[in-house]
């Protein structure tokens, strides 16, 4: 279906040189609780941005809005320059067919708090599912990739095993590489190692940090790790009660924070 | 005891045959309610906007109307409309429709019960309906059904023994035939087939308890009593 | 054929009459005699030595997973057997088989109704019984006081879907000639040739009391739980 083209925000269309992702507007509510309210930012190619910020401050909501997991109540989302959920018709805000969100989602992928590999498959099994009957991947071809893929995460050996067998460090790993099988234009990382042990937070993020450097995967970190948030990240966007309320590199944001909520936090977290 | 050798020996033709109705019922019926319940379960939690409803409604009539109420629907008033089952093929449909209902429900709480994160996952890995339910879900789910669906199979073993208001002779015919005989009396007679149901719905249950074993090891689970007894009052009821 | 609603019409009131006199009946008398006869079960399998209890437990399986038309059959036999209805000579056969069925229903169900209890007592954290060890109560107050009632919210939804379960069985007691609603509803039929409309009046009236209390059931299990 031919679909007249949303303006798109920064003029760039579906090109290869625009923003990776716009949020424009965007607003989201439970209920009668607003999470976010008139978000607007947008993420470069390429770009690694960190949500930093209290709990409830709409951080996760984001990530979640992005992989459709919440249908967005108000504004648009573009992911190069193509609309994710909703488009402007007009004056008029239209829900895209499932067909078409499926399509731009295909370019996202995503890495959960709670690792969610799937427990009646092996390790091995859980990278390959999605690039063979997703992407029509043949089943050679997709071993072995995974196999790669687990050889940079430090797990070749565990391959046939089996998740319950893995501590939850592994575990992660493994859902990384499964998230990286899918060669997603965009990663989502959701406090990754927040329901790890902290002995096992270091491993995960070594992971994290390789495909930062040797990828240019745009990435949207969610994460109390704030080490790690200053050593991968370009920018980091302080959020409070569904706005951001203060955005630099975090060179900047992690030694003189302007906003006097982030020297609050920051100071409690760090 | 060796009245009862005596009587097995006696009335080992008809005990033969009441058992053979007892089995067609029993696996008649698993089978047309195993494929109720996949259908009507999967029905129920399906995306399309008027399954989940047709699928409610159909459950709610299979359980509310009781068992021996359809079975006189398919048994009285089909065959004048031109659809006579017969007593064996009434009672096989009859048995699959009820507790295929029950196990429907089973089914729906069961896929229901999948930890939501595995669900979103699926979605983060663009999988399709389909194949997130074959691959993901219902691998899962499975582990999770079967302790229920062990409890409705054993429920429908027993209720083969309506075959007795469709004028079949079944193993519990046969108990009240047998207990006639001065010889066999009623101790023994009842003792006997007590006996054959209990052995029968063992046979089920441990073969589904394997299943379980198996399909629970393969996850890394253990069955929650509590739940699954849950489950089934509320899938019956 | 056509469906005649004056049929039908005419069904609803002997249909109702024996809904009311039997089928209501044993099912409320035979819940009552199932539940108290479960938690006897249920606290017996836990209390009795291993021997006993084993002994117990295989009684109870035995029961429940055989069919109730050949237990309300053997119970029937029973009472032929022992000369039940001449020593009970004043009541009317009928209403001793009525009496009897709510007897073999009442055990019959007994036996998942202990099951569901168990469940129930299982879920209590061992914390309770170390708890009110350390406060050195007797056992049997321990049950009363402490594992019971906490075991009972745990569980009621279960024995009142169990109840559902037993009044869906009551035309089983067809087979021993006890005139409940559906009998009813196949002498009618049988008598004026309407089978359609006598069996969908004794359908929906089973549909309009189960389904309600079966919702108010699942609603009662969401405002227990903790």
């Amino acid at each position: 279906m031919p679909t007249e083209t949303a303006p798109d925000p920064t003029g760039a269309g579906s090109s290869e040189t625009g923003p990776r992702i716009v949020m424009e507007n965007v607003r989201k509510q439970f209920g009668k609780n607003v999470v976010l309210d008139d978000l607007n930012f947008s993420v470069d190619r390429g770009e690694r941005v960190t949500l930093i910020g209290p709990s409830g401050s709409g951080k996760t909501t984001i990530l979640r809005l992005l992989m459709t997991l919440e249908e967005l109540t108000g504004g648009y989302i573009y992911v190069d320059g193509e609309p994710l959920t909703h488009a402007k018709r007009g004056e008029r805000r239209v829900k895209l067919r499932s067909g078409e969100v499926s399509r731009i989602r295909r370019r996202i992928g995503m890495v959960f708090q709670q690792f969610n590999l799937f427990p009646n498959m092996s390790v091995l099994e859980n990278i390959t599912e999605a690039p063979i009957h997703v992407l029509g991947r043949s089943k050679d071809q997709a071993r072995a990739d995974a196999l790669d893929l687990l050889d940079q995460v430090g797990l070749k050996d565990r391959a046939q095993a089996h998740p319950t067998q893995l501590s939850g460090g592994q575990q992660q790993r493994v859902a990384i590489a499964r998230a990286l099988a899918m060669e997603p234009e965009i990663l989502l990382l959701d406090e990754v190692t927040s329901a790890l042990d902290p002995e096992l937070v270091g491993d995960v993020l070594q992971v994290l940090r390789d495909v930062a450097r040797n990828t240019d995967i745009t990435m949207l970190i969610v994460t109390h790790e704030m080490q790690f948030a200053q050593d991968v990240s370009h920018r980091v966007l302080m959020f409070d009660q569904g706005h951001i309320i203060e955005e630099a590199s975090p060179q900047v944001m992690f030694t003189a924070p302007q906003h006097e909520r982030t020297q609050q936090f920051l100071q409690a977290v760090l | 005891m060796s009245d009862i050798l005596q009587a097995l020996s006696d009335y080992r033709p008809y005990l033969w045959e009441g058992l053979q109705v007892t089995l067609q019922l029993s696996l008649g019926g698993v089978a047309v309610a195993i494929v109720v319940s996949v259908v009507l379960g999967l029905a129920a939690i399906s995306p399309l906007p008027v399954l989940p409803v047709v699928s409610r409604v159909i459950v709610e009539f299979f359980r509310g109307t009781s068992l021996v109420v359809q079975l006189f629907f398919l048994y009285y008033v089909l065959p004048p409309l031109g659809l006579d089952l017969g007593p064996v093929g009434a009672g096989i449909v009859g048995l699959g429709l009820n507790y295929g209902a029950y196990g429907s429900e089973v089914v729906r709480g069961s896929l229901n019960a999948v930890p939501k994160g595995q669900w979103e996952t699926t979605l983060a890995l663009s999988m399709s309906w389909p194949l997130k339910v074959r691959r993901v879900v219902w691998p899962q789910a499975w582990a999770l059904m079967l302790p229920g669906l062990n409890n409705l199979t054993v429920m429908l073993v027993k209720g083969t023994a309506v075959a007795l208001l469709l004028g079949l002779h079944d193993l519990t015919y046969w108990a009240d035939e047998m207990r006639k005989d001065p010889d066999v009396g009623l101790w023994t007679a009842y003792g006997i087939v007590f006996l054959l149901y209990y052995l029968i719905a063992l046979a089920c249950s441990s073969g589904l308890r394997l299943l379980e074993r198996r399909a629970q090891r393969r996850l890394g689970l253990r069955a929650d009593v509590a739940v699954t007894d849950r489950a089934t009052a509320e899938a019956v009821a | 054929m056509e469906f005649d609603p004056n049929a039908a019409f005419e069904a609803v009131g002997p249909l109702l009459a024996a809904f009311l006199q039997v089928t209501l009946l044993v099912t409320v008398l035979g819940s009552i005699i199932a539940a108290a006869l479960g938690l006897v079960w249920a606290i017996g399998r836990r209390e009795l030595p291993r021997i006993p209890g084993a002994i117990l437990a295989w009684i109870l399986d035995v029961v429940r997973m055989t069919p109730l038309p050949l237990q309300l059959l053997f119970g029937m036999a029973v009472v032929t057997e022992l000369d039940g209805f001449r020593r009970f000579g004043d009541i009317e056969p009928t209403t001793l088989l009525t009496y009897l069925g709510i007897v073999v229903f009442g055990i019959h169900y007994s036996t998942y109704m202990a099951e569901s209890y168990r469940a129930g007592i299982e879920s209590i954290r061992q914390g309770q019984w170390e708890a009110a060890t350390a406060l050195s109560l007797p056992r049997r107050r321990t049950w009363r006081a402490v594992i019971i009632p906490q075991a009972l919210r745990a569980t009621l939804p279960s024995l009142g879907n169990w109840a559902i379960a037993m009044f869906k069985d009551t035309p089983f007691l067809i087979v021993i000639t006890v005139p409940e609603m559906v009998s009813e509803a196949e002498r009618i039929g049988g008598a004026s040739f309407k089978y359609t409309e006598t069996f969908a009046v004794a359908g929906l009236i089973f549909l309009a009391a189960s389904y309600p209390t079966a919702v108010l059931m699942r609603k009662l299990e969401k405002k227990l739980a903790y």
